[in-house]
């Protein structure tokens, strides 16, 4: 059941310029699912509308969950200077999360690109999870991860989890460039890609899961208010009338943040 | 405690409270229900209803400003039909009052939506959008015309099963003649205000901010502007106002009765606060109680 409280800063540090990871204790981190997000609040209220970020981890037995955020503007640098002990208004979980259970026992490539990193180690561990608990369910994992340059974050964690392929736009590691090109050099083979990251990344993972005739799963981003499907402030467009709206426009806070990429429209 | 009463009566129709929700900023009451008990709300306001469905305006719809936000949603909706079939129902068995609100294009577009609804159980009242900012016909040009205004009022009235209120722009030179061409025309009650129309520019990228150019200010920003118009608008009718703005506390709502208005209205607030209505409702019940009031129907108006 998701819910609105204030959550504790256990930790935060700084993983790489403008790059955060805070870990809070909240009460629901024993129901987040991969992919989900929460919305964080301002203490500023002149900044009414909430921040959703993606979660990075949850650790449900200690009730804490991780979010690695980057600082885009006033709010996500107000939270960046919180201490740890202090604590700040977290509404969530929000948002359907990938179908981890499709990927069991398959090949899957996760591919995150800048800030669209983090909930891919989520995605990883609910899968290594299922894995150790039923080995025939064992899914073999590939990360490719796009970053701006060498100065990554998160990328230690990914190595342990699964074989990790980097790009950066400056060539400063791995492959220069986008993911895609990473993804095609290394030529990595997979059953089904599972994704978060920018519009344009969305749009050629999309194109290169149908060119390969592999299922695609998108993690979505837009400006939210309400983060539960009331107010269809975060809408993006399908290519068949939705269920819920009778429109060609689909929820991303509600319905998403994940969509069979398929099911919505890039363009 | 002393028990004191929150009931109010408008348009002949009684609520237990006057605490209601903004039309498009609850959906249909569906989702708040799973994190508050509408039972207890004076009443839930629908999402803007209309005789299609409606695509509303492309992404990006949601801005932040100081205080406040810009929407530019257009009015997205399924149509009336499948409100009644789908949404009226879980309404129904709310336990609040409900109000059903109606957008169109034309003049026959509203009342097709209202020849529908009057077909329904359930429905308290209906509230006419006649000054959404963000459609391009009907909405907003049509509420900042009084010969317009009274002609609608009246075409909804002769068609209504449900008592009419009149949801009004503050994008107008004087309300007062607005609120007047409502009450000639017919309406039970008036609502005010919609949002201020607004802009906001992408200064690097040197875009609007909205796929619309501009949008509807809402949030505590526009709070006095709502005030003042209430004020005016309740001194110019005789008919009930409802009051809305930028409410996010009980303060917030009992300056809009003391204003002039029966009940209040909370909108964006829910959005960063999911119990706000809750709080406003036992916040009022305490400031009466703390004054000596016994009846919330004392502070309509008293300040003028």
């Amino acid at each position: 059941m998701k819910r609105k409280e204030l959550g504790e800063i256990l930790t935060q540090r700084e993983l790489a310029p403008g790059i955060f990871s805070m870990e809070l204790k909240v009460s629901f981190a024993d129901q987040v699912r991969a992919g989900q997000f929460v919305s964080l609040f301002s203490k500023d209220r002149s900044r009414l509308l909430p921040r959703p970020i993606s979660v990075c981890e949850t650790d449900a037995e200690n009730g804490t969950i991780r979010l690695v955020y980057r600082t885009a503007g006033a709010g996500t640098t107000e939270f960046s200077q919180m201490a740890e002990g202090e604590k700040l208004a977290v509404f969530g979980p929000l948002g359907n999360g990938f179908p981890t259970r499709k990927a069991l026992g398959k090949k899957v490539l996760l591919v995150g690109g800048g800030i669209g990193i983090p909930p891919m180690v989520s995605c990883a561990r609910e899968l290594e999870l299922v894995g150790e608990l039923n080995p025939e369910y064992r899914t073999r994992m590939t990360f490719a991860v796009g970053y701006r340059s060498f100065e990554t974050y998160l990328l230690d964690e990914l190595e342990d989890l699964a074989p990790t392929f980097v790009s950066t736009d400056d060539g400063s590691l791995g492959t220069k460039g986008t993911v895609l090109d990473a993804i095609r050099e290394q030529k990595i083979e997979a059953d089904l890609v599972f994704a978060c990251g920018p519009m344009p990344m969305l749009r050629g993972i999309k194109e290169y899961a149908k060119e390969k005739g592999i299922p695609c799963y998108i993690s979505m981003e837009e400006r939210m208010a309400c983060g539960i499907g009331v107010c269809l402030g975060c809408v993006c467009k399908t290519q068949e009338v939705d269920d819920h709206s009778k429109v060609k426009n689909t929820r991303i806070c509600k319905d998403g943040p994940v969509f069979d990429a398929e099911e919505v429209d890039l363009s | 405690m002393k028990d004191v009463n929150l009931k109010v009566r408008i348009a002949g129709v009684d609520f237990q409270n006057p605490v209601f929700t903004c039309s498009g900023t609850y959906g249909m009451g569906q989702e708040y229900g799973e994190l508050i008990d509408l039972s207890k709300l004076g009443a839930v306001t629908t999402k803007g209803i209309a005789d299609v469905a409606w695509e509303g305006n492309p992404a990006p719809r949601i801005w932040e400003t100081p205080s406040g936000m810009l929407n530019c949603i257009g009015l997205q909706g399924t149509g009336v039909e499948v409100f009644c079939q789908r949404d009226l129902p879980f309404l129904r068995e709310a336990g609040c009052g409900v109000i059903v609100n109606v957008c169109g294009h034309t003049n026959e577009e509203y009342l097709r939506v209202v020849d529908r609804l009057a077909e329904e159980e359930g429905i308290d009242l209906l509230e006419i959008n006649i000054s959404c900012p963000n459609v391009k016909a009907g909405g907003l040009s049509l509420g900042t015309d009084p010969k317009l205004v009274e002609e609608i009022t009246k075409e909804c009235k002769a068609h209504a099963g449900q008592p009419v209120m009149m949801k009004l722009t503050p994008n107008v030179t004087d309300i007062k003649e607005i609120a007047r061409a409502a009450e000639a025309g017919g309406a039970d009650a008036i609502s005010l205000i919609n949002t201020l129309t607004g802009m906001a520019i992408d200064i690097e990228r040197q875009t609007f901010r909205l796929s619309n150019r501009t949008g509807g200010l809402s949030g505590p920003a526009i709070r006095p502007i709502a005030v003042r118009l209430v004020y005016e608008a309740a001194h110019a009718v005789q008919i009930p106002v409802v009051g809305m703005g930028g409410i996010a506390s009980a303060e917030d709502a009992i300056e809009f009765m003391l204003a002039g208005a029966r009940a209040v209205s909370i909108g964006s607030a829910n959005f960063w606060d999911p119990q706000v209505t809750l709080d406003v409702i036992d916040g009022i019940r305490d400031y009466l109680v703390r004054h000596g009031i016994d009846d919330v129907n004392d502070l309509v108006g008293a300040v003028h």
